[in-house]
């Protein structure tokens, strides 16, 4: 299969998308009248926090059908998925910490719990990369990687009620940081915004998978050519097709 | 089923009765965290919140020993290769080992809870003890499943002992936050306040879901 298929046009709109939204979040949102100019980082932590997620979901889905077909691409496609929505976790970490600061005055806020949540569930992704790399049977690993990710997949829902529920027992007030109470113009700008991110995660995720996919082939060729003098391959994290 | 289950749970407790390993270490381990929190928080009782957060942090870390120990004899002795040579349903050793694990656990806090009591407590735990009972049942279960099921994906990793702390902490961050929850106001100073249902009612969903996950994708933890 050929992931490098449709990735150029792909590419050119996640670029345009993103120019848009950027070209949106600056000259056409209103400024808030409350938080005023830094506000409009919520057009960048809300989009990378929801495609983390779906991400992380996607990561939990692809790993059921490992499991299913037994088909090693399947696992690399979890794995890809899961490595992207690590990075985009930890952007929506950093982006909300600086949001924090700038309207609360502080970089760590316990009472938000959907920043809480979200520590959590990127303290559970990162081991992710230590659980494969810990694993030297290739089959072993993809197996196991792929019961981690369903584990974790089945935790982030509870883990995001449970400390929703913690919070509203001390601070029944809520963040309403969804696209839930937002007037049309910023609501336009934030879908934008998502959009964007989710076809950059898309076309990273068809890039890596296209790149792995070149690197595969390319050893194979290699070995094919060589014989057996060529050395193994090193340990790794990542799946090997 | 249940005779696999009867019998590999029989094996794990006579294991455990012979060698004497896990239960007493996490007991002793539990005591000395209880006397660590007392020098490092310089407070000789507590109540509430601090209580119970106190109480879970050590149950927690104490559970964490029992986890790291729970296959090592499946691998080192070939309990695996035995097991999956006999003709039964593989869910079994789910089932027993998530016994085995809840029972090491009720025994290691009939000495860490009365400990807690006489160390640091300051109220009397009789105040709402059937309450406190019903949070360490629910909270034992969660912990047993998801323990289990850590400890099979750790086993068999070369970083064994360092991946199923890793691993189980945020896993169990929503146990340790509901069983707290819940159990702070039972160790409130001024009487037990009532306790709080809907982190009981978290609990036991929580235990639910990860009961089913376990079940559907324990057997792939067991192909070699």
């Amino acid at each position: 299969m050929t992931y490098g298929k449709g990735l150029r046009p792909l590419a050119a709109l996640t670029a345009l998308t993103l120019t848009a939204a950027f070209a949106l979040v600056f000259f056409f949102a209103p400024l808030d009248a409350d938080q005023g100019f830094v506000q409009k980082i919520f057009y960048v932590h809300v989009p990378i926090g929801i495609v983390a997620l779906v991400g992380f979901m996607a990561g939990g889905v692809f790993a059921i059908q490992h499991l299913r077909t037994r088909d090693p691409r399947h696992d690399l496609r979890s794995y890809v998925a899961i490595h992207i929505a690590i990075v985009l976790a930890l952007g929506t970490l950093v982006t909300g910490s600086i949001w924090a600061k700038a309207s609360w005055g502080s970089w760590w806020v316990w009472q938000e719990p959907m920043l809480v949540s979200f520590l959590i569930v990127f303290l559970l992704y990162a081991c992710y990369t230590p659980l494969r790399f810990s694993i030297e049977d290739r089959e072993r690993q993809a197996r196991y990687a792929s019961v981690f990710a369903i584990v974790a997949g089945a935790f982030v829902p509870l883990n995001f009620a449970a400390v929703r529920m913690a919070e509203a027992y001390i601070h029944p007030r809520t963040f309403a940081t969804t696209g839930g109470g937002l007037p049309g113009d910023m609501l336009l700008t934030f879908l934008v915004a998502l959009a964007g991110i989710a076809l950059l995660f898309v076309t990273l995720w068809k890039y890596e998978m296209a790149s792995k996919n070149a690197t595969f082939k390319l050893r194979a060729l290699r070995r094919a050519l060589a014989g057996d003098e060529l050395t193994p391959a090193r340990r790794s994290a990542a799946p090997t097709l | 089923m249940r005779r696999a289950v009867g019998a590999l749970l029989r094996k794990d407790l006579l294991v455990e009765l012979r060698t004497k390993e896990a239960v007493p270490a996490m007991a002793l381990f539990s005591i000395s965290t209880f006397v660590v929190f007392h020098f490092g928080l310089d407070r000789s009782s507590l109540d509430g919140s601090l209580a119970a957060g106190v109480l879970w942090v050590t149950l927690l870390f104490a559970g964490v020993l029992g986890i790291n120990r729970l296959f090592v004899a499946e691998v080192e002795q070939g309990g695996f290769d035995g097991f999956l040579l006999a003709p039964v349903d593989r869910t079994s050793l789910l089932v027993a080992k998530v016994l085995a694990l809840l029972a090491f656990l009720v025994l290691v806090q009939l000495i860490a809870v009365p400990a807690f009591a006489f160390l640091l407590l300051g109220p009397s735990p009789w105040q709402a003890l059937p309450e406190l009972l019903a949070v360490l049942a629910l909270a034992d279960v969660g912990l047993a499943v998801i323990g289990t099921l850590v400890s099979a994906i750790a086993i068999r990793t070369r970083a064994r002992d360092l991946i199923v702390p890793i691993l189980l902490l945020p896993l169990l961050i929503p146990i340790v936050l509901a069983a707290a929850q819940a159990t702070a106001p039972l160790l409130a100073l001024d009487g037990a306040g009532p306790l709080p249902g809907r982190w009981l009612a978290f609990l036991a969903i929580y235990d639910g879901v990860f009961g089913l996950v376990a079940y559907a994708i324990f057997d792939f933890l067991l192909e070699d």
